[in-house]
């Protein structure tokens, strides 16, 4: 009796940290979503942040997008030939990149520059005393910092998946009209016919989903950093995984949810 | 709810009642009571630990206590929400231990920073750029407004975060380790630059600090405003003598959270206590 009580309280002990861990972080994204539409709004750190996660972001999604359309043509042509398709492989890299490999491509990179980078910055603020000084001086800093920062990376992440996305298709399209020697517009007629309502809403909304979950595991973890600068390095390290993971986790519900909309 | 602008002498600026904060099984406040009155000094000695910044801390809502009551300008904030606690927060200068500047920004808006986020701010970019030099000026810091804080020495932001710590001429200030880790000239500057705080605008200071003799300069020493130097109290040689206390310093020390010592420089130095003498050099 004893014995099964203590493995209990070993229970509740052990669970009792993720479980505060889940809470504070729907604190977190309930304030930093409340202060959408309470003051005060600080304009010019949303720009600061969108110029730093959407245009900094730019070149490697460029180049994520463009090798990643390049290799599934590759791939995918030497599959579709077996069935004599591969007049057909616009059609499939359309598919792939927009519902799945776009967003999610473009939300590990996202994940790995920006929310490292989120996570990094608070963490030093946090460890030298930046955010108490912040809350001392009368500044409420998931206002400052957090809000601006979710509201920056939701508005460029859905851009710059469409930039891969994009980019993507003429990757695509440069293995389809040199290597496999398919036409212009029988590359991209497939490509653009290939893709429906629902393909669409879901390669925009995927991205938009998955920018309130790197911008606040960022700051959440950022938030919580303790121990200076090795704290700092730690905080960075979840941060990335954390975010990564959700992603992937995220992706999964909504492709299923779509599916049987389908 | 607004900070008092001048507050009477002997006004409350802040109170402590039996004020009881944990983390996890370490007690960092244990029933901690005291008062601070306009126009007075307390300085709070204790070994790293012994929840001296805690007590800072929880003096402006940092950090809320388990029990106990907290009293800022009379007004209870332990049951306050952080929006409410902005505004009286605007009434308290605070110097964080490495300065808590922001390194993103530059040393003037550093400064300039209480007086543009506060809830309620009247001040034209003018009136706020003078009050930013003038605050400067009196750190004799006035060449670095452009300067980011990475390019500063220790003893120089320290000086920028009393700068921006009074800048909004605030009735209470807060003090955290404004000298650990700096070398004796400089940390014999920025206590002179605290004295003269409290005696040009008699503000309330609370010192939360490792070295006694921080306390002995605040308690013997007062701004002449004349010469512009410091000079002795009556407590230090001049009429009235040792024990009349006439800069009104009050010391404390802690240990594990709970206040051990309080009183005047006289009697710690007279105390008996083992830990308590610690913090007081022997010729003392």
């Amino acid at each position: 009796m004893v014995a099964s009580g203590n493995a209990g309280a070993r229970l509740l002990d052990f669970l009792k940290p993720p479980v505060a861990a889940i809470q504070d972080f729907y604190i977190l994204a309930g304030r930093a979503l409340l202060n959408l539409f309470r003051g005060p709004h600080y304009l010019e750190d949303v720009i600061l942040q969108m110029d730093a996660i959407g245009v900094g972001s730019l070149p490697i999604v460029i180049l994520t997008g463009f090798f990643s359309g390049f290799v599934i043509t590759m791939q995918m042509s030497r599959a579709l030939a077996q069935y004599g398709a591969t007049d057909q492989v616009g059609s499939i890299v359309a598919i792939t990149l927009v519902r799945e490999l776009g967003p999610v491509l473009t939300a590990l990179l996202v994940a790995g520059r920006n929310a490292s980078g989120i996570a990094s910055e608070l963490g030093s603020m946090k460890v030298t005393e930046q955010i108490d000084a912040m809350r001392a001086l009368g500044t409420d800093p998931i206002q400052k910092l957090v809000t601006p920062r979710m509201i920056a990376t939701c508005v460029m992440l859905p851009m710059l998946t469409i930039v891969a996305d994009f980019l993507g298709m003429i990757g695509g399209f440069v293995i389809a009209y040199f290597q496999i020697g398919l036409g212009v517009s029988q590359y991209w007629t497939t490509a653009y016919q290939a893709l429906e309502y629902n393909d669409v809403v879901q390669g925009l909304l995927k991205p938009f989903v998955f920018a309130f979950i790197i911008s606040l595991v960022g700051c959440f973890y950022g938030l919580r950093t303790t121990g200076g600068t090795q704290g700092v390095g730690l905080a960075t390290t979840k941060a990335v995984v954390a975010a990564s993971v959700w992603v992937f986790v995220v992706t999964s519900l909504l492709t299923r949810i779509f599916v049987n909309l389908h | 709810m607004t900070a008092p602008a001048n507050p009477p002498a002997q006004e409350s600026l802040l109170r402590f009642e039996k004020v009881t904060l944990h983390f996890d099984e370490i007690t960092a406040l244990d029933s901690v009571s005291f008062e601070l009155h306009a126009g007075d000094t307390r300085v709070v000695l204790g070994a790293a630990g012994s929840g001296k910044t805690t007590l800072l801390k929880a003096a402006i809502g940092l950090i809320r206590p388990e029990s106990g009551k907290i009293f800022l300008f009379g007004r209870e904030i332990t049951g306050l929400k952080e929006t409410q606690l902005f505004e009286l927060r605007s009434g308290v200068g605070v110097l964080f231990q490495e300065g808590g500047l922001f390194d993103s920004i530059t040393v003037e808006e550093n400064v300039a920073y209480p007086m543009l986020n506060r809830p309620q701010h009247s001040e034209s970019l003018q009136e706020v750029e003078q009050k930013v030099k003038e605050a400067l000026r009196f750190v004799e810091l006035e060449q670095t407004l452009e300067q980011y804080p990475s390019e500063l020495s220790g003893g120089m932001r320290r000086r920028v975060g009393i700068a921006r710590a009074v800048v909004s001429e605030p009735p209470l200030v807060l003090y955290d380790s404004p000298t650990a880790g700096l070398d004796p000239i400089t940390a014999n500057t920025i206590m002179a630059l605290i004295v003269k705080e409290r005696d040009v605008k008699n503000t309330g200071n609370l010192i939360v600090t490792q070295r006694y003799q921080d306390g002995q300069l605040m308690a013997n020493f007062r701004y002449n405003h004349s010469s512009g130097h410091l000079e002795p109290t009556a407590s230090n040689g001049g009429p009235g003598g040792p024990g009349s206390n006439p800069t009104h310093t009050i010391f404390m020390v802690m240990k594990d959270g709970r206040v051990v010592f309080e009183g005047a420089q006289h009697e710690l130095e007279a105390s008996q206590d083992d830990y308590v003498q610690k913090f007081v050099p022997k010729h003392a």
